[in-house]
């Protein structure tokens, strides 16, 4: 075997799980393709494709950290609404909407860190807290909006945030870049930072991590806060493209979100996790729900796809290999 | 001579069992310290206590004769502490480099690491340690290698920060012959840079042959203590230890 050969054997070996979600995506892309061709050039097609990706990004992505430290996470799909909320009834109670875009972002960490304290410190299942706190969070904003929506379209419509955010970009969608950054960022905190490194550790092994010194609750409560700072700029970003907030936001990427994470080719059991793959997930999943009626099927067999290409994606998944002991 | 760690009537429960009763124990400067004791003695159970792993129930701790409150396994490293865990303490399914550094990676400023730095780092311990097979580059993961080799791995960690105290909990008992003798060749070296040892071991010829001095644990209690010039032999010593633990 020359050297050459090798190398790219050993870049495909570490990122195995990545590049499969990378095939899996590019397959489904085919099968559009041949499907529906008139419809897959369609630019509206897309243009959906481009608010749903960027939202799931930002949940995804520090899903991946989650679930490679060991834990999961339910309650982000309420955060989302909440930190949406909070950005909401600050806008219209004049603040300017920067400023209020980070009240939101930043109440999303703290219910994220709070959420990591209350499954770390009590030393609960964080499987069933946070669906305790997936349904206390949405019951609030339930109570407190009265089932209401709030519109804001005079207020964002010609704020500089809202183009520097959400606007286009010589036609190409501003929220895309900010995903793309978004998931550059994550890749070197997730596999050039102490933060990642320390949390594949605490993931792995973390009676180990603490015989060596890492502070293992500490780095489980800042990994939920990052999933609660994601899900605070998931909401907001689709606040932002719609002009409003309605109480239901977000509920519908609770699973979509998670699919993606395991889709991606992130195994279960902590320890491993891909950032790159995510992505790719997130790729699949997005595509699948505006395909399906894209290339002329009913939307009554969505949700059958959605589940056929989990599974699939799962056993494909499993040709990596189980857990190393 | 100043003791570099010192545990004075440390007690640990778990649960109903006592694990440690009221226990003593220092390291001085240039000195190699041999725990012995039966299974189950309590010996892991009071180097965790002594590495901030376990906080004691009673008892204190002390580091250069400071007494410290609130000690963890992050301070025990930082103030020149490292340990071979008998379990040895890896993260199978992460690469040698990232398990030799864990916990204390070599970073830039704001935490990012130093890659290259890391590696070259961990190919020189693996050329030091010996690892026989050829296969083996710091990126494997440590969960694809032999028993002995892990332990190669969590020793590599504990040379790599050059620490004043290196506790080694049963360091050689998947290792050959061979690597045994380098396990001892280490100690050696360790005392000559006038750095300290504390070594657990079942192998009492082992064990008497690099130790100056020895601690004998039994159900938890520091039941005697002696230094090479008390002992003739590694057969007198099994036999001391045999005789206390009877009347105890
Ligand atoms: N985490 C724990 N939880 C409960 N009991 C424990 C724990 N760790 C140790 N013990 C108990 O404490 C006692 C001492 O255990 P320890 O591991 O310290 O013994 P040891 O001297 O290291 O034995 P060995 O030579 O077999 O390694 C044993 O009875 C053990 O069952
Ligand atoms: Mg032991």
């Amino acid at each position: 075997m020359n050297k050459e050969s090798s190398v790219i054997n050993k870049i495909f070996h570490k990122n195995g799980r990545a590049f499969g979600s990378m095939g899996y995506f590019i397959i489904l892309m085919l099968i559009f393709l041949i499907g529906a061709p008139e419809a897959w050039l369609r630019p509206n097609l897309h243009q959906s494709v481009f608010v749903m990706m960027p939202t799931l990004i930002f949940l995804v992505i520090p899903l991946v950290f989650l679930v490679a430290s060991g834990e999961i996470d339910l309650s982000f799909a309420s955060t989302y609404a909440l930190a949406a909320y909070i950005f909401a009834i600050l806008v219209k109670s004049g603040i300017d909407p920067a400023l209020a875009i980070l009240a939101g972002v930043i109440s999303g960490a703290v219910v994220g860190a709070l959420v990591g304290a209350l499954i770390v410190y009590g030393r609960l299942s964080s499987l069933v807290a946070s669906l305790g706190v997936l349904f206390l969070l949405r019951g609030l904003i339930l109570v407190l909006t009265q089932s209401r929506s709030i519109t804001m379209m005079d207020e964002l419509e010609n704020h500089w945030v809202y183009h520097l955010l959400v606007g286009n970009f010589y036609g190409f969608p501003m929220q895309m870049l900010w995903a793309l950054a978004f998931v550059i960022f994550s890749y070197y905190l997730f596999n050039k930072h102490v933060f990642g490194i320390h949390i594949h550790h605490v993931g792995d092994n973390y009676v180990s991590a603490e015989q060596m010194g890492i502070n293992v609750k500490a780095v489980k409560i800042k990994t939920f806060m990052f999933v609660g700072l994601g899900a605070g700029i998931a909401g907001i970003f689709t606040t932002l493209i719609t002009y409003s907030f309605f109480p239901t936001q977000g509920f519908g990427y609770l699973l979509l979100a998670l699919a993606a994470v395991f889709v991606g080719g992130t195994p279960y059991w902590g320890g491993l996790g891909t950032i790159a793959g995510a992505v790719f997930g997130v790729g699949v999943i997005a595509y699948m729900e505006v395909g399906v009626i894209a290339v002329g099927m009913s939307g009554v067999w969505r949700q059958f796809f959605n589940g056929l290409i989990i599974l699939l994606a799962l056993l494909g998944h499993r040709l990596h290999g189980d857990r190393v002991r | 001579m100043s003791n570099i760690i010192e545990l004075k009537n440390v007690t640990k429960k778990f649960g109903g069992i006592t694990a440690l009763n009221k226990a003593s124990l220092h390291v001085g400067a240039g000195e190699i310290v041999g725990l012995i004791g039966d299974n189950g003695a309590g010996k892991s159970t009071l180097i965790k206590t002594l590495v901030g792993v376990y906080s004691p129930d009673e008892g204190e701790i002390l580091i250069r004769d400071q007494k410290v409150s609130s000690w963890t396994a992050l301070k025990a490293r930082e103030a020149g502490i490292e340990t071979v865990f008998q379990d040895r303490a890896l993260c199978p399914q992460q690469s040698i480099v990232w398990n030799i550094f864990m916990g204390k990676e070599l970073t830039y400023p704001f935490g990012f690491v130093r890659e290259k730095e890391q590696i070259n780092e961990a190919n020189r311990l693996i050329r030091e340690i010996g690892f026989t097979s050829k296969l083996i580059n710091a990126d494997s993961p440590v969960g694809n290698l032999s028993g002995g080799e892990r332990q190669g791995v969590a020793i590599a960690r504990a040379i790599y920060n050059k620490a004043e105290l290196i506790i080694l909990d049963e360091p050689t008992n998947a290792l050959s012959l061979n690597e045994t003798q380098k396990v001892f060749d280490f100690v050696k070296n360790v005392k000559k840079s006038k750095r300290s040892v504390l070594f657990i071991g079942h192998n009492i010829y082992h064990v008497y042959d690099i130790s100056d001095r020895f601690v004998i644990l039994d159900r938890g209690e520091v039941v005697h203590q002696l230094t090479k010039n008390d002992v003739a032999s590694p057969e007198e010593l099994m036999k001391i230890m045999r005789d206390t633990i009877v009347q105890h």
